[in-house]
Protein backbone atom coordinates (compact mmCIF):
# COMPACT_ATOMS: atom_id res chain seq x y z
CA UNK A 1 0.00 0.00 0.00
CA UNK A 2 1.65 3.26 -0.96
CA UNK A 3 0.69 6.33 1.21
CA UNK A 4 -0.86 8.03 -2.38
CA UNK A 5 -3.75 5.26 -2.65
CA UNK A 6 -5.70 5.69 0.47
CA UNK A 7 -7.27 2.69 1.66
CA UNK A 8 -10.82 2.27 0.80
CA UNK A 9 -12.49 2.33 4.24
CA UNK A 10 -11.20 5.49 4.84
CA UNK A 11 -12.93 7.16 1.75
CA UNK A 12 -15.33 9.33 2.07
CA UNK A 13 -18.68 8.19 0.91
CA UNK A 14 -18.13 4.84 1.66
CA UNK A 15 -21.77 4.63 3.06
CA UNK A 16 -24.76 7.08 2.50
CA UNK A 17 -25.36 8.48 5.72
CA UNK A 18 -29.10 9.45 4.79
CA UNK A 19 -29.65 5.36 4.31
CA UNK A 20 -31.72 3.98 7.36
CA UNK A 21 -30.42 3.52 10.36
CA UNK A 22 -31.06 -0.30 10.17
CA UNK A 23 -28.55 -2.99 10.40
CA UNK A 24 -26.67 -3.52 7.04
CA UNK A 25 -23.35 -5.43 6.11
CA UNK A 26 -22.03 -7.41 8.42
CA UNK A 27 -23.81 -6.10 11.24
CA UNK A 28 -26.03 -8.24 10.59
CA UNK A 29 -24.06 -11.26 10.64
CA UNK A 30 -22.64 -10.03 13.79
CA UNK A 31 -26.03 -9.65 15.32
CA UNK A 32 -26.86 -12.88 14.79
CA UNK A 33 -23.82 -14.46 16.33
CA UNK A 34 -23.94 -12.27 19.46
CA UNK A 35 -28.19 -13.55 19.70
CA UNK A 36 -27.11 -16.60 19.31
CA UNK A 37 -24.02 -16.57 22.05
CA UNK A 38 -26.57 -14.62 24.54
CA UNK A 39 -29.44 -17.49 23.88
CA UNK A 40 -26.57 -20.12 24.58
CA UNK A 41 -25.53 -18.09 27.84
CA UNK A 42 -29.33 -18.14 28.93
CA UNK A 43 -30.37 -21.61 28.23
CA UNK A 44 -26.50 -22.33 30.13
CA UNK A 45 -28.40 -20.53 33.44
CA UNK A 46 -31.45 -22.43 32.80
CA UNK A 47 -30.22 -25.93 32.64
CA UNK A 48 -28.20 -24.78 36.07
CA UNK A 49 -30.91 -23.94 38.29
CA UNK A 50 -32.98 -26.79 36.45
CA UNK A 51 -30.69 -29.43 37.85
CA UNK A 52 -30.64 -27.84 41.41
CA UNK A 53 -35.11 -27.77 40.83
CA UNK A 54 -34.55 -31.44 39.81
CA UNK A 55 -32.62 -33.15 42.32
CA UNK A 56 -34.28 -30.73 45.44
CA UNK A 57 -37.78 -31.95 43.99
CA UNK A 58 -36.59 -35.45 43.84
CA UNK A 59 -35.49 -35.22 47.06
CA UNK A 60 -38.50 -34.02 48.25
CA UNK A 61 -40.90 -36.75 46.39
CA UNK A 62 -39.06 -39.76 47.71
CA UNK A 63 -38.01 -38.33 51.00
CA UNK A 64 -41.13 -36.80 52.21
CA UNK A 65 -42.64 -40.45 52.68
CA UNK A 66 -39.88 -41.35 55.17
CA UNK A 67 -40.33 -37.79 57.40
CA UNK A 68 -42.01 -38.63 60.88
CA UNK A 69 -41.47 -37.15 63.93
CA UNK A 70 -40.08 -41.06 65.29
CA UNK A 71 -37.71 -40.10 62.00
CA UNK A 72 -35.98 -37.31 63.58
CA UNK A 73 -35.80 -38.07 67.02
CA UNK A 74 -35.37 -42.17 67.21
CA UNK A 75 -32.35 -43.61 66.19
CA UNK A 76 -32.26 -46.45 63.58
CA UNK A 77 -33.17 -50.24 64.80
CA UNK A 78 -30.05 -52.00 66.56
CA UNK A 79 -29.71 -54.96 64.22
CA UNK A 80 -31.38 -53.33 60.71
CA UNK A 81 -34.72 -53.59 59.46
CA UNK A 82 -37.59 -51.33 59.02
CA UNK A 83 -38.28 -48.77 61.72
CA UNK A 84 -36.36 -46.37 63.95
CA UNK A 85 -34.71 -42.90 62.92
CA UNK A 86 -31.57 -41.50 61.71
CA UNK A 87 -31.56 -39.26 65.26
CA UNK A 88 -27.96 -40.47 65.94
CA UNK A 89 -26.74 -39.28 62.02
CA UNK A 90 -28.75 -35.96 62.45
CA UNK A 91 -26.90 -35.48 66.09
CA UNK A 92 -23.61 -36.94 64.97
CA UNK A 93 -23.15 -35.19 61.33
CA UNK A 94 -24.08 -31.89 63.06
CA UNK A 95 -20.81 -32.37 65.92
CA UNK A 96 -18.76 -33.20 63.41
CA UNK A 97 -19.50 -30.77 61.20
CA UNK A 98 -19.81 -28.15 63.45
CA UNK A 99 -16.25 -29.41 65.31
CA UNK A 100 -14.39 -29.29 61.53
CA UNK A 101 -16.27 -25.47 61.01
CA UNK A 102 -14.65 -24.65 64.48
CA UNK A 103 -11.50 -25.76 63.64
CA UNK A 104 -11.12 -24.53 59.98
CA UNK A 105 -12.38 -21.29 60.45
CA UNK A 106 -9.85 -19.52 62.35
CA UNK A 107 -7.44 -21.32 60.31
CA UNK A 108 -9.32 -20.06 57.06
CA UNK A 109 -9.49 -16.51 57.80
CA UNK A 110 -6.29 -16.16 59.10
CA UNK A 111 -4.92 -17.46 55.92
CA UNK A 112 -6.81 -15.09 54.18
CA UNK A 113 -5.81 -12.44 56.44
CA UNK A 114 -2.16 -13.03 55.93
CA UNK A 115 -2.79 -12.64 52.32
CA UNK A 116 -4.85 -9.68 52.00
CA UNK A 117 -3.20 -7.60 55.31
CA UNK A 118 -0.14 -8.95 56.18
CA UNK A 119 1.65 -9.88 53.37
CA UNK A 120 2.66 -7.96 49.94
CA UNK A 121 0.66 -8.26 47.08
CA UNK A 122 2.28 -10.43 44.71
CA UNK A 123 5.41 -11.28 46.92
CA UNK A 124 6.89 -15.07 46.77
CA UNK A 125 5.17 -16.37 50.34
CA UNK A 126 1.69 -14.75 49.13
CA UNK A 127 1.93 -16.11 45.70
CA UNK A 128 2.94 -19.40 47.11
CA UNK A 129 0.38 -19.58 49.86
CA UNK A 130 -2.43 -18.74 47.16
CA UNK A 131 -0.96 -21.64 44.92
CA UNK A 132 -1.18 -23.98 48.18
CA UNK A 133 -4.45 -22.81 48.58
CA UNK A 134 -5.92 -23.64 45.28
CA UNK A 135 -4.15 -27.11 45.32
CA UNK A 136 -5.92 -27.92 48.37
CA UNK A 137 -9.40 -27.35 46.96
CA UNK A 138 -8.48 -29.91 44.00
CA UNK A 139 -7.56 -32.32 46.41
CA UNK A 140 -9.82 -35.18 45.71
CA UNK A 141 -11.93 -35.88 49.20
CA UNK A 142 -10.82 -39.33 49.51
CA UNK A 143 -6.91 -39.20 49.19
CA UNK A 144 -7.86 -36.69 52.57
CA UNK A 145 -9.84 -39.48 54.24
CA UNK A 146 -6.87 -41.54 53.30
CA UNK A 147 -4.25 -39.12 54.98
CA UNK A 148 -6.41 -38.83 58.37
CA UNK A 149 -6.78 -42.47 58.20
CA UNK A 150 -3.21 -43.01 58.42
CA UNK A 151 -2.59 -40.17 60.46
CA UNK A 152 -5.00 -40.63 62.91
CA UNK A 153 -7.15 -43.67 63.09
CA UNK A 154 -3.98 -46.27 62.28
CA UNK A 155 -2.42 -45.52 65.25
CA UNK A 156 -5.19 -45.20 67.35
CA UNK A 157 -6.23 -48.18 66.20
CA UNK A 158 -10.12 -46.84 66.18
CA UNK A 159 -12.33 -44.66 63.93
CA UNK A 160 -13.33 -41.66 65.21
CA UNK A 161 -15.79 -38.88 64.55
CA UNK A 162 -13.14 -36.44 65.50
CA UNK A 163 -11.00 -37.84 62.78
CA UNK A 164 -13.81 -36.85 60.50
CA UNK A 165 -14.21 -33.64 61.90
CA UNK A 166 -10.08 -33.26 60.89
CA UNK A 167 -10.41 -34.49 57.54
CA UNK A 168 -13.80 -32.14 56.89
CA UNK A 169 -11.47 -29.60 58.38
CA UNK A 170 -8.94 -30.05 55.49
CA UNK A 171 -11.65 -30.38 53.09
CA UNK A 172 -13.34 -26.79 54.42
CA UNK A 173 -9.95 -24.64 55.28
CA UNK A 174 -9.24 -23.61 51.12
CA UNK A 175 -13.02 -22.88 50.44
CA UNK A 176 -12.84 -20.77 53.63
CA UNK A 177 -10.13 -18.73 53.10
CA UNK A 178 -10.08 -17.97 49.34
CA UNK A 179 -13.78 -16.69 49.89
CA UNK A 180 -12.99 -14.65 52.90
CA UNK A 181 -9.62 -13.32 51.19
CA UNK A 182 -12.01 -12.09 47.80
CA UNK A 183 -14.64 -10.27 50.79
CA UNK A 184 -11.68 -8.60 52.32
CA UNK A 185 -10.32 -7.39 48.82
CA UNK A 186 -13.80 -5.71 48.68
CA UNK A 187 -12.88 -3.44 52.12
CA UNK A 188 -12.32 -0.16 51.22
CA UNK A 189 -9.19 1.07 51.34
CA UNK A 190 -10.04 4.19 52.55
CA UNK A 191 -10.96 2.00 55.80
CA UNK A 192 -7.72 0.69 56.02
CA UNK A 193 -6.12 4.25 55.49
CA UNK A 194 -8.54 5.81 58.28
CA UNK A 195 -7.48 3.07 61.41
CA UNK A 196 -3.76 3.34 60.13
CA UNK A 197 -3.80 7.47 60.24
CA UNK A 198 -5.40 7.23 64.02
CA UNK A 199 -2.04 5.34 65.13
CA UNK A 200 -3.74 1.84 65.78
CA UNK A 201 -2.03 -1.23 65.63
CA UNK A 202 -3.13 -3.39 62.46
CA UNK A 203 -4.30 -6.57 64.21
CA UNK A 204 -7.06 -3.82 66.40
CA UNK A 205 -7.98 -2.37 62.97
CA UNK A 206 -8.63 -6.35 61.96
CA UNK A 207 -10.45 -7.12 64.67
CA UNK A 208 -12.60 -3.67 65.20
CA UNK A 209 -13.04 -2.36 62.02
CA UNK A 210 -11.83 -4.44 58.67
CA UNK A 211 -13.50 -8.40 60.04
CA UNK A 212 -16.44 -6.52 60.90
CA UNK A 213 -17.09 -4.71 57.72
CA UNK A 214 -16.37 -8.22 55.74
CA UNK A 215 -18.41 -10.58 58.42
CA UNK A 216 -20.84 -10.88 55.57
CA UNK A 217 -19.13 -12.49 53.58
CA UNK A 218 -16.82 -14.29 55.38
CA UNK A 219 -19.99 -16.00 57.03
CA UNK A 220 -21.13 -17.03 54.21
CA UNK A 221 -18.16 -18.40 52.73
CA UNK A 222 -18.17 -20.53 56.21
CA UNK A 223 -21.45 -21.77 55.54
CA UNK A 224 -21.24 -22.60 51.84
CA UNK A 225 -17.70 -24.51 53.15
CA UNK A 226 -19.96 -26.05 55.86
CA UNK A 227 -22.47 -27.09 53.68
CA UNK A 228 -20.01 -28.44 50.90
CA UNK A 229 -18.41 -31.10 54.07
CA UNK A 230 -21.75 -32.14 55.58
CA UNK A 231 -22.10 -33.87 52.46
CA UNK A 232 -18.84 -35.26 52.05
CA UNK A 233 -18.91 -38.60 52.24
CA UNK A 234 -15.64 -40.39 50.97
CA UNK A 235 -13.43 -39.42 53.72
CA UNK A 236 -15.96 -40.37 56.34
CA UNK A 237 -16.07 -43.87 55.09
CA UNK A 238 -13.05 -44.60 55.48
CA UNK A 239 -12.47 -43.06 58.95
CA UNK A 240 -15.53 -42.92 60.46
CA UNK A 241 -17.98 -45.52 59.07
CA UNK A 242 -17.84 -48.37 61.36
CA UNK A 243 -20.31 -46.76 63.83
CA UNK A 244 -23.33 -48.42 65.92
CA UNK A 245 -26.82 -47.14 65.80
CA UNK A 246 -26.93 -45.79 69.33
CA UNK A 247 -26.66 -41.92 69.79
CA UNK A 248 -23.83 -40.41 70.79
CA UNK A 249 -21.92 -37.29 71.62
CA UNK A 250 -18.72 -38.20 72.35
CA UNK A 251 -16.57 -37.67 69.47
CA UNK A 252 -13.11 -39.64 70.43
CA UNK A 253 -12.55 -43.13 70.33
CA UNK A 254 -14.56 -44.71 68.42
CA UNK A 255 -16.62 -44.07 65.40
CA UNK A 256 -19.93 -41.48 64.94
CA UNK A 257 -23.31 -42.34 63.12
CA UNK A 258 -23.20 -39.45 60.79
CA UNK A 259 -25.52 -39.23 56.94
CA UNK A 260 -23.34 -39.68 54.33
CA UNK A 261 -22.40 -42.87 55.27
CA UNK A 262 -26.00 -43.76 56.59
CA UNK A 263 -27.29 -43.19 53.06
CA UNK A 264 -24.45 -45.10 51.35
CA UNK A 265 -25.02 -48.04 53.69
CA UNK A 266 -28.74 -47.81 53.41
CA UNK A 267 -28.75 -48.01 49.30
CA UNK A 268 -26.03 -50.83 49.77
CA UNK A 269 -28.00 -52.84 51.80
CA UNK A 270 -30.46 -55.56 50.86
CA UNK A 271 -33.19 -53.88 52.80
CA UNK A 272 -36.25 -52.15 50.72
CA UNK A 273 -37.57 -50.27 53.92
CA UNK A 274 -33.49 -48.85 54.05
CA UNK A 275 -34.04 -47.04 50.78
CA UNK A 276 -36.91 -44.74 51.58
CA UNK A 277 -34.44 -44.02 54.87
CA UNK A 278 -31.68 -43.18 52.32
CA UNK A 279 -33.95 -40.42 51.03
CA UNK A 280 -35.37 -39.34 53.99
CA UNK A 281 -32.05 -38.58 55.50
CA UNK A 282 -30.93 -37.23 52.09
CA UNK A 283 -33.67 -34.66 52.43
CA UNK A 284 -32.99 -34.16 55.83
CA UNK A 285 -29.31 -33.11 55.14
CA UNK A 286 -30.59 -30.68 52.83
CA UNK A 287 -32.88 -29.32 55.05
CA UNK A 288 -29.88 -28.91 57.88
CA UNK A 289 -27.57 -27.10 54.85
CA UNK A 290 -30.73 -24.42 54.69
CA UNK A 291 -31.31 -24.07 58.29
CA UNK A 292 -27.53 -23.23 58.78
CA UNK A 293 -27.37 -20.61 55.87
CA UNK A 294 -30.69 -18.86 56.98
CA UNK A 295 -29.99 -19.10 60.57
CA UNK A 296 -26.40 -17.41 59.59
CA UNK A 297 -28.09 -14.59 57.65
CA UNK A 298 -30.12 -13.78 60.26
CA UNK A 299 -27.55 -13.49 62.69
CA UNK A 300 -25.70 -11.19 59.54
CA UNK A 301 -28.58 -9.09 59.58
CA UNK A 302 -28.29 -8.38 63.46
CA UNK A 303 -24.98 -7.91 63.65
CA UNK A 304 -25.50 -4.84 60.82
CA UNK A 305 -28.44 -3.53 62.47
CA UNK A 306 -26.23 -3.42 65.27
CA UNK A 307 -23.87 -1.89 63.59
CA UNK A 308 -25.53 0.29 62.14
CA UNK A 309 -25.32 -0.12 58.80
CA UNK B 1 9.28 -7.12 65.70
CA UNK B 2 7.31 -4.01 66.36
CA UNK B 3 4.21 -4.11 66.59
CA UNK B 4 3.19 -2.58 63.70
CA UNK B 5 5.32 -5.43 61.97
CA UNK B 6 2.21 -5.93 59.47
CA UNK B 7 3.06 -4.37 56.45
CA UNK B 8 5.63 -6.42 54.61
CA UNK B 9 7.21 -3.06 52.52
CA UNK B 10 9.48 -1.23 54.86
CA UNK B 11 11.23 1.39 52.96
CA UNK B 12 14.75 1.34 54.37
CA UNK B 13 17.04 1.85 51.36
CA UNK B 14 18.08 5.48 51.50
CA UNK B 15 18.90 6.98 48.26
CA UNK B 16 22.55 8.36 48.42
CA UNK B 17 22.79 10.49 45.24
CA UNK B 18 24.72 14.09 46.58
CA UNK B 19 22.15 15.32 48.35
CA UNK B 20 24.28 17.49 50.34
CA UNK B 21 26.02 19.42 47.49
CA UNK B 22 22.93 20.16 45.85
CA UNK B 23 22.84 23.95 46.00
CA UNK B 24 19.07 25.12 47.73
CA UNK B 25 16.73 26.93 45.33
CA UNK B 26 16.58 31.00 46.11
CA UNK B 27 12.96 30.63 46.32
CA UNK B 28 12.98 28.12 49.47
CA UNK B 29 15.29 30.29 51.35
CA UNK B 30 12.74 32.45 53.10
CA UNK B 31 11.78 28.25 54.64
CA UNK B 32 11.90 30.41 58.14
CA UNK B 33 9.05 32.88 57.69
CA UNK B 34 11.29 34.95 59.47
CA UNK B 35 9.87 34.63 62.95
CA UNK B 36 10.89 32.84 65.77
CA UNK B 37 8.29 29.83 65.85
CA UNK B 38 9.61 26.00 66.85
CA UNK B 39 9.94 23.63 64.15
CA UNK B 40 7.56 21.06 64.02
CA UNK B 41 8.89 19.22 60.90
CA UNK B 42 12.38 19.71 59.66
CA UNK B 43 12.54 18.48 56.01
CA UNK B 44 15.85 17.97 54.22
CA UNK B 45 16.49 16.77 50.92
CA UNK B 46 13.41 14.64 51.04
CA UNK B 47 12.93 12.75 47.59
CA UNK B 48 10.50 10.17 47.06
CA UNK B 49 10.83 7.51 44.51
CA UNK B 50 8.06 4.56 43.61
CA UNK B 51 10.15 1.99 42.48
CA UNK B 52 11.71 3.42 39.50
CA UNK B 53 9.72 6.35 38.70
CA UNK B 54 10.89 9.75 40.75
CA UNK B 55 8.21 11.29 42.52
CA UNK B 56 9.37 14.05 44.53
CA UNK B 57 12.64 15.83 43.88
CA UNK B 58 15.09 17.82 46.68
CA UNK B 59 11.99 19.29 49.24
CA UNK B 60 13.93 21.31 51.92
CA UNK B 61 11.53 22.74 54.44
CA UNK B 62 10.47 23.58 57.84
CA UNK B 63 6.78 23.19 58.89
CA UNK B 64 6.50 25.23 61.94
CA UNK B 65 4.01 24.75 65.21
CA UNK B 66 0.91 26.10 65.32
CA UNK B 67 0.60 27.40 61.30
CA UNK B 68 -1.94 26.11 58.97
CA UNK B 69 0.73 25.26 56.27
CA UNK B 70 -0.94 25.00 52.86
CA UNK B 71 0.41 22.50 49.85
CA UNK B 72 -0.73 24.02 46.32
CA UNK B 73 0.06 22.42 42.91
CA UNK B 74 -0.71 21.48 39.59
CA UNK B 75 -2.21 17.71 39.66
CA UNK B 76 0.98 14.96 39.37
CA UNK B 77 3.05 17.30 41.27
CA UNK B 78 3.37 15.22 44.45
CA UNK B 79 1.74 17.31 47.20
CA UNK B 80 0.03 14.11 48.28
CA UNK B 81 3.23 11.86 48.28
CA UNK B 82 4.63 15.31 50.14
CA UNK B 83 1.73 15.06 53.12
CA UNK B 84 1.94 11.16 52.72
CA UNK B 85 4.98 10.93 53.72
CA UNK B 86 4.87 12.86 56.75
CA UNK B 87 3.09 10.50 58.61
CA UNK B 88 4.52 7.14 56.93
CA UNK B 89 1.22 6.55 54.70
CA UNK B 90 3.46 6.08 52.25
CA UNK B 91 5.22 2.87 53.70
CA UNK B 92 2.72 0.15 52.69
CA UNK B 93 2.95 1.30 48.45
CA UNK B 94 5.03 -0.99 46.89
CA UNK B 95 8.30 0.52 45.83
CA UNK B 96 8.15 3.13 47.85
CA UNK B 97 11.87 4.08 48.74
CA UNK B 98 12.70 8.07 50.45
CA UNK B 99 15.68 10.01 50.71
CA UNK B 100 16.74 12.54 52.72
CA UNK B 101 15.41 13.61 56.36
CA UNK B 102 12.08 14.20 57.30
CA UNK B 103 12.45 15.22 61.52
CA UNK B 104 9.56 15.63 63.46
CA UNK B 105 10.75 17.87 66.94
CA UNK B 106 14.36 16.59 65.60
CA UNK B 107 13.75 12.79 65.38
CA UNK B 108 14.10 11.04 62.34
CA UNK B 109 10.79 9.95 60.89
CA UNK B 110 12.09 7.18 59.33
CA UNK B 111 14.88 5.87 61.91
CA UNK B 112 14.90 2.64 62.39
CA UNK B 113 13.83 2.72 65.62
CA UNK B 114 10.91 4.73 64.81
CA UNK B 115 8.03 3.40 65.69
CA UNK B 116 5.08 3.60 62.46
CA UNK B 117 2.07 3.36 64.62
CA UNK B 118 3.47 5.71 67.10
CA UNK B 119 3.93 8.26 64.54
CA UNK B 120 0.38 8.19 63.18
CA UNK B 121 -0.64 8.28 67.10
CA UNK B 122 0.98 11.44 67.25
CA UNK B 123 0.59 12.78 63.66
CA UNK B 124 -2.80 12.39 62.30
CA UNK B 125 -4.36 12.40 58.73
CA UNK B 126 -8.15 13.07 56.94
CA UNK B 127 -8.53 11.97 53.82
CA UNK B 128 -9.87 12.93 50.28
CA UNK B 129 -12.46 10.89 50.64
CA UNK B 130 -14.61 10.87 53.71
CA UNK B 131 -14.07 7.26 55.17
CA UNK B 132 -15.91 6.76 58.37
CA UNK B 133 -16.47 3.43 59.71
CA UNK B 134 -19.63 1.42 59.15
CA UNK B 135 -20.02 2.34 63.09
CA UNK B 136 -22.28 4.86 64.60
CA UNK B 137 -21.06 8.53 65.33
CA UNK B 138 -20.36 7.94 68.74
CA UNK B 139 -18.65 4.50 67.77
CA UNK B 140 -16.26 6.40 65.04
CA UNK B 141 -14.93 9.22 67.52
CA UNK B 142 -14.14 6.62 70.36
CA UNK B 143 -12.60 3.83 68.41
CA UNK B 144 -9.05 4.89 68.68
CA UNK B 145 -9.58 6.44 72.34
CA UNK B 146 -10.53 3.04 73.55
CA UNK B 147 -7.89 0.95 71.28
CA UNK B 148 -5.39 3.52 72.50
CA UNK B 149 -6.48 2.72 75.91
CA UNK B 150 -8.00 6.33 76.82
CA UNK B 151 -11.15 4.97 78.13
CA UNK B 152 -11.59 7.24 81.23
CA UNK B 153 -14.01 10.43 80.28
CA UNK B 154 -14.81 8.70 77.18
CA UNK B 155 -18.18 10.52 76.60
CA UNK B 156 -16.72 13.77 77.80
CA UNK B 157 -13.90 13.04 74.78
CA UNK B 158 -16.12 12.48 72.33
CA UNK B 159 -18.34 15.43 72.31
CA UNK B 160 -14.98 17.76 73.13
CA UNK B 161 -13.39 15.98 69.23
CA UNK B 162 -17.37 16.83 67.74
CA UNK B 163 -17.17 20.10 69.00
CA UNK B 164 -13.72 20.85 68.04
CA UNK B 165 -14.72 19.99 64.59
CA UNK B 166 -18.04 21.94 64.66
CA UNK B 167 -20.09 19.13 64.26
CA UNK B 168 -21.62 18.17 67.83
CA UNK B 169 -24.88 20.61 67.51
CA UNK B 170 -25.75 18.48 64.11
CA UNK B 171 -24.93 15.35 65.76
CA UNK B 172 -25.41 15.23 69.54
CA UNK B 173 -29.20 14.16 69.25
CA UNK B 174 -28.17 10.63 67.31
CA UNK B 175 -24.97 9.53 68.55
CA UNK B 176 -26.07 6.52 68.31
CA UNK B 177 -27.09 6.64 64.47
CA UNK B 178 -24.91 4.91 61.56
CA UNK B 179 -21.85 7.49 60.43
CA UNK B 180 -22.80 6.31 57.07
CA UNK B 181 -26.32 8.41 57.70
CA UNK B 182 -24.54 11.54 57.83
CA UNK B 183 -23.79 14.03 54.66
CA UNK B 184 -20.28 13.93 52.73
CA UNK B 185 -19.65 17.29 54.56
CA UNK B 186 -20.68 16.13 57.71
CA UNK B 187 -18.95 12.58 57.16
CA UNK B 188 -15.50 14.82 56.68
CA UNK B 189 -16.22 16.75 59.58
CA UNK B 190 -16.44 13.38 61.86
CA UNK B 191 -13.50 12.21 60.21
CA UNK B 192 -11.85 15.45 61.49
CA UNK B 193 -13.18 14.64 65.04
CA UNK B 194 -11.96 11.03 64.71
CA UNK B 195 -8.85 12.01 64.46
CA UNK B 196 -8.25 15.06 67.07
CA UNK B 197 -9.80 12.52 70.03
CA UNK B 198 -6.50 11.26 70.03
CA UNK B 199 -5.51 14.75 70.72
CA UNK B 200 -2.48 14.47 67.81
CA UNK B 201 0.21 16.54 67.63
CA UNK B 202 0.18 17.18 64.04
CA UNK B 203 -3.01 17.36 61.54
CA UNK B 204 -2.26 16.56 57.88
CA UNK B 205 -5.35 17.20 55.95
CA UNK B 206 -5.11 15.54 52.18
CA UNK B 207 -7.70 17.95 50.06
CA UNK B 208 -10.45 17.41 52.93
CA UNK B 209 -12.67 19.56 50.78
CA UNK B 210 -12.20 18.69 47.51
CA UNK B 211 -15.28 16.23 47.49
CA UNK B 212 -17.41 18.75 48.98
CA UNK B 213 -19.84 21.21 47.86
CA UNK B 214 -19.11 24.90 48.61
CA UNK B 215 -21.03 25.26 52.36
CA UNK B 216 -19.24 22.25 53.56
CA UNK B 217 -16.25 23.40 52.41
CA UNK B 218 -16.67 26.93 53.92
CA UNK B 219 -17.70 24.82 57.63
CA UNK B 220 -14.41 23.15 57.06
CA UNK B 221 -12.52 26.06 56.30
CA UNK B 222 -13.81 27.67 59.59
CA UNK B 223 -13.16 25.24 61.58
CA UNK B 224 -9.14 25.29 60.59
CA UNK B 225 -9.02 28.96 61.69
CA UNK B 226 -10.24 27.30 65.36
CA UNK B 227 -7.93 24.26 64.85
CA UNK B 228 -4.62 25.82 64.25
CA UNK B 229 -4.82 27.01 68.20
CA UNK B 230 -4.31 23.47 69.69
CA UNK B 231 -2.67 21.35 66.32
CA UNK B 232 -0.07 21.99 63.61
CA UNK B 233 -1.88 21.64 60.70
CA UNK B 234 -0.52 20.51 56.84
CA UNK B 235 -3.21 21.03 54.28
CA UNK B 236 -3.01 19.67 50.81
CA UNK B 237 -5.37 21.46 48.21
CA UNK B 238 -5.78 22.36 44.71
CA UNK B 239 -8.12 25.36 45.63
CA UNK B 240 -5.79 28.32 45.54
CA UNK B 241 -8.99 30.56 47.28
CA UNK B 242 -8.57 27.94 49.70
CA UNK B 243 -5.09 28.29 50.28
CA UNK B 244 -4.99 32.01 50.15
CA UNK B 245 -8.26 31.99 52.85
CA UNK B 246 -7.14 29.45 55.37
CA UNK B 247 -2.97 29.61 54.75
CA UNK B 248 -0.44 31.28 57.16
CA UNK B 249 2.79 29.57 55.22
CA UNK B 250 2.27 27.76 51.54
CA UNK B 251 4.05 25.95 49.42
CA UNK B 252 3.91 25.59 46.04
CA UNK B 253 5.14 22.62 44.11
CA UNK B 254 5.20 22.27 40.31
CA UNK B 255 6.37 19.29 37.58
CA UNK B 256 9.38 19.63 36.62
CA UNK B 257 9.35 20.31 32.75
CA UNK B 258 12.84 17.80 32.39
CA UNK B 259 12.14 14.56 34.18
CA UNK B 260 8.52 14.75 34.91
CA UNK B 261 9.23 15.24 38.86
CA UNK B 262 7.28 16.81 41.57
CA UNK B 263 9.62 19.59 42.68
CA UNK B 264 9.17 22.40 45.59
CA UNK B 265 9.09 25.65 43.62
CA UNK B 266 8.39 28.08 46.35
CA UNK B 267 7.42 28.19 50.02
CA UNK B 268 7.03 31.25 52.11
CA UNK B 269 3.79 33.20 54.12
CA UNK B 270 0.80 32.72 52.32
CA UNK B 271 1.03 36.51 51.41
CA UNK B 272 3.95 36.88 49.60
CA UNK B 273 3.02 33.48 47.84
CA UNK B 274 0.06 35.01 46.32
CA UNK B 275 1.06 38.36 45.94
CA UNK B 276 5.07 38.98 45.37
CA UNK B 277 6.09 35.05 44.46
CA UNK B 278 9.88 35.03 44.09
CA UNK B 279 9.50 32.68 40.96
CA UNK B 280 7.79 33.35 37.74
CA UNK B 281 6.24 29.52 37.92
CA UNK B 282 4.65 30.27 40.96
CA UNK B 283 3.11 33.85 39.97
CA UNK B 284 1.90 31.78 36.37
CA UNK B 285 0.08 29.19 38.99
CA UNK B 286 -1.41 31.59 41.53
CA UNK B 287 -2.78 34.04 38.90
CA UNK B 288 -4.55 31.44 36.58
CA UNK B 289 -2.17 31.72 33.74
CA UNK B 290 -0.50 28.21 34.24
CA UNK B 291 -0.55 26.01 31.55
Amino acid sequence: MTSTAPSPELQPGAYDPTSPLVASGNLRRREAVSRAISGLATASSLVAVAALVIVTVAVVRHGAGALSLSFLVKDPPQFGGPGGGIASAIVGTSLIVAMAAIIATPVGVLCALYLVEFSAPGSRPARAMRLALDLMQGLPTVVVGLFIFGLVVKPAQAESGFAGSLALAIIMLPLIARSSQEVLLTVPRGLRDGTDALGVDRWRAIMTVILPTALGGILTGTILAVARAAGETAPLLLIDGAFTPGTTVQLFGHAVPNIPVLIFTAVESADPSAFARAWGAALVLLALILIANVGARVLLARSRARMGL
Amino acid sequence: MSSSGGDAIRPRVRIQDGSASRPVPAAQRNDNGGTRRAAVFDIRDMSVHYGENRALDWTTLRIDRNLVTAVIGPSGCGKSTFIRSLNRMNDSIPGFRIGGQVLYHGHDLYARQTNRVEVRRRIGMVFQKPNPFPKSIYDNVAWAPRNLGMKSGLDERVERALRHAAIWDEVKDRLRASALSLSGGQQQRLCIARSIAVEPDVLLLDEPASALDPVATAAIEDLMHNLKHRYTIVIVTHNMQQAARVADRTAFFSLDERDRTGTLVEYGDTDTIFTNPADPRTRDYVTGRFG
